[in-house]
């Protein structure tokens, strides 16, 4: 389990350098560029990220 | 109403919350003056710790570099924080405050100097973090000049307005301590979140709708850039990525995790962390980018105070004023590092070298109430010496973000590696010593030819004006994102700071090593001398290990 949520946690800070987004203009919704949009749904996974290592990696020895 | 009497009104509400009320009675003890008992409850703990991270960077230094940098400031600074903050305070947080907890340590220099005992390397540790936290109070006094000389139309003068938020920051924190401290922060965090949602949705409407804002800059070959990443080179998105490892080992930051009264506590903030980020930083760098339309030609230091300007040209005097308010809140989060470095001072230097048994647990309070005061002077006195010198942001990111970075691997190494020792963490703190120096001694030997190669076209240029390209070397480009007031020549690449020697290349701003930012060797440097110096000295005793690693040694 540690080594599939350590993976986890390198395939999201992979994440962050959306390359493919480098010179990408287009705008979602028409207002909103798509590589802030990008990141502000990366946001979000990274919320989603710690909510899973909280569930499975706590260090539960500091709960006592 | 005048704005500012609005912005008064938040001061003076900050003053009760701080002052009076969570007061229980005056503070005797250390531990109830700096840590609050140890005994902040989840949403404070939460609240305090997110808002005592925002400082005047979040909404005035990131809107003023996504004027000059586009939407991917956003990415540069807050969705890499969004992750490494959060790792960092689940890895390392979480530990400190069980150890704290444990052994009664209220500082990192406390800890680390018992983990690998040590007396002298301690006091070193102390001198290296308080001299780069001192910057980071010195913007909290900037940014509150800087709020309230523009939210008053100049009426009240950057010196003026500097002076009130100190006496105000100082004051709640001299009576209140942690706990007066942590109340602000979490009434403050609570008003800035709010700040971003009403900030976007009434400029929307008063701006005519942010599609057709967005339609007119992607129109224009000069400010279309500021729709995607094209201003940050590759390298400097990636080094940013290590700025957020800074968090976990600025002072405030780690004295704040031992405030929790649970561990508990840590997992909704580590959750929720993220969200409040992308809640404070989506509006700030969005409006930024607005501001470019809106507010073409401004330089870089011009360019910090955007958003207070789009507030107040676009909303009516009074929301001006409560959106004054919200960023006098990011501002004031100094207050955190005003009270840290106190705590500091008091723990690791008075009371380690004979205060606390010579004057007692009261002492120790006076001590550290009379180290607020002085901290509060000396660093309203800089900031008045620095006024227009250099971008809040900047100041920031050279003297404290990429050194208590490079301190990150210390830390790991103290809770994490038994076989670490404190040789190591002093080869890594001479690392982090040399290359500020070094870094502050390139900037400084290019600045005059900077200056020269990057200077800005005079403002009345002549139409039609050229696209102020980014510049590979990290600074803000020259020239203006709207188009209007840069000079006909593209801006010149980076130049070498030696002659002939292609590694450090000087942008507009500062200083880079192949590209990187000084703080992507720093943390890799610190990380190999920790661990090599380590491996090649004598460890701690077998008591100490065992008092940190025991179920390990127990094996």
């Amino acid at each position: 389990m540690k080594y599939a949520l350590a993976a986890l946690v390198v395939v999201v800070l992979i994440l962050h350098h959306d390359i493919w987004n480098w010179t990408n203009k287009s705008l979602v919704f028409g207002f909103l560029p798509i590589g802030l949009a990008y990141h502000a749904g990366y946001a979000l996974l990274a919320a989603c990220t710690m909510a899973v290592l909280v569930k499975f990696l706590w260090p539960k020895e500091l709960d006592a | 109403m005048r704005p500012e009497w609005i912005v008064f009104a938040y001061l003076a509400a900050v003053l009760y919350i701080g002052i009076f009320a969570f007061k229980n009675k005056a503070a005797t003890n250390g531990e109830d003056f700096f840590l609050a008992s140890r005994k902040l409850g989840p949403a404070v703990f939460l609240l305090s710790l997110f808002g005592t991270n925002m400082t005047a960077v979040a909404i005035l230094g990131s809107s003023g570099f996504a004027y000059q940098r586009g939407i991917g400031v956003f990415g540069l600074m807050a969705s890499s924080s969004a992750i490494v903050i959060p790792l960092t305070l689940f890895f390392i947080g979480t530990r400190l405050w069980g150890l704290g907890k444990q052994h009664g340590h209220m500082t990192q220099v406390q800890f680390l100097r018992d983990r690998w005992e040590m007396s002298g390397i301690g006091t070193f540790l102390f001198g290296l973090t308080a001299l780069m936290l001192v910057p980071y109070i010195i913007i909290g006094v900037m940014g509150g000049g800087d709020t309230l000389e523009t939210i008053s139309g100049g009426r009240i003068p950057y010196a003026v307005g500097g002076a009130i938020v100190a006496l105000v920051v100082m004051s709640y924190v001299f009576f209140g301590g942690m706990r007066g401290t942590a109340w602000v922060n979490a009434f403050q965090t609570t008003l800035f979140l709010a700040f971003g949602v009403f900030a976007f949705t009434i400029l929307g409407n008063t701006l005519g709708g942010f599609d057709t804002i967005m339609a007119q800059l992607a129109s224009k070959p000069a400010t279309a850039t500021l729709l995607s990443r094209e201003r940050i080179p590759p390298q400097e998105f990636f080094s940013y990525m290590f700025i957020p490892l800074s968090a976990i080992m600025f002072p405030h930051i780690a004295i704040m995790c031992m405030t929790a009264e649970k561990v508990a506590h840590f997992k909704k903030t580590v959750v929720l962390y993220p969200l409040c980020i992308a809640a404070i930083w989506l509006p700030s760098v969005y409006l930024g980018v607005v501001a470019a339309a809106k507010f073409p030609g401004l330089t870089p230091g011009e360019a910090n105070d955007v958003i207070i300007r789009l507030l107040a040209e676009n909303a009516a005097p009074a929301l001006a004023g409560i959106f004054g308010a919200g960023i006098m809140a990011c501002v004031m989060a100094s207050d955190s590092q005003i009270l840290a470095l106190s705590t500091m001072f008091t723990e690791d230097l008075f009371a380690y070298y004979g205060g606390r048994k010579k004057y007692g647990q009261k002492g120790e309070v006076v001590a550290g109430r009379a180290f607020i005061v002085a901290i509060c002077v000396v660093s309203y006195l800089i900031a008045l010496q620095l006024k227009d010198q250099a971008g809040i942001f900047e100041l920031a990111i050279r003297f404290a973000f990429s050194g208590f970075a490079a301190l990150a691997p210390i830390m790991l190494a103290a809770l994490f590696w038994k076989r670490s020792t404190k040789w190591g963490a002093l080869a890594a703190c001479l690392w982090v010593v040399a290359c500020l120096l070094a870094n502050w001694q390139l900037t400084a030997m290019s600045d005059a030819k900077a200056k020269e190669v990057f200077k800005p076209a005079p403002k009345a240029a002549p139409a039609p004006q050229p696209l102020p390209t980014p510049q590979p070397g990290g600074g803000a480009p020259t020239g203006a994102p709207g188009g209007k007031p840069a000079g006909p020549r593209k801006p010149p690449p980076p130049f070498e700071v030696i002659e002939g020697n292609p590694v450090f290349l000087r942008g507009p701003v500062n200083v880079t090593v192949g590209g990187f930012l000084p703080v992507f060797p720093m943390v890799v440097g610190s990380a190999l001398l920790m661990l090599f110096v380590s491996l090649g000295t004598k460890p701690p005793s077998k008591e100490t290990i065992e008092k940190y690693f025991p179920s390990k040694v127990k094996k």
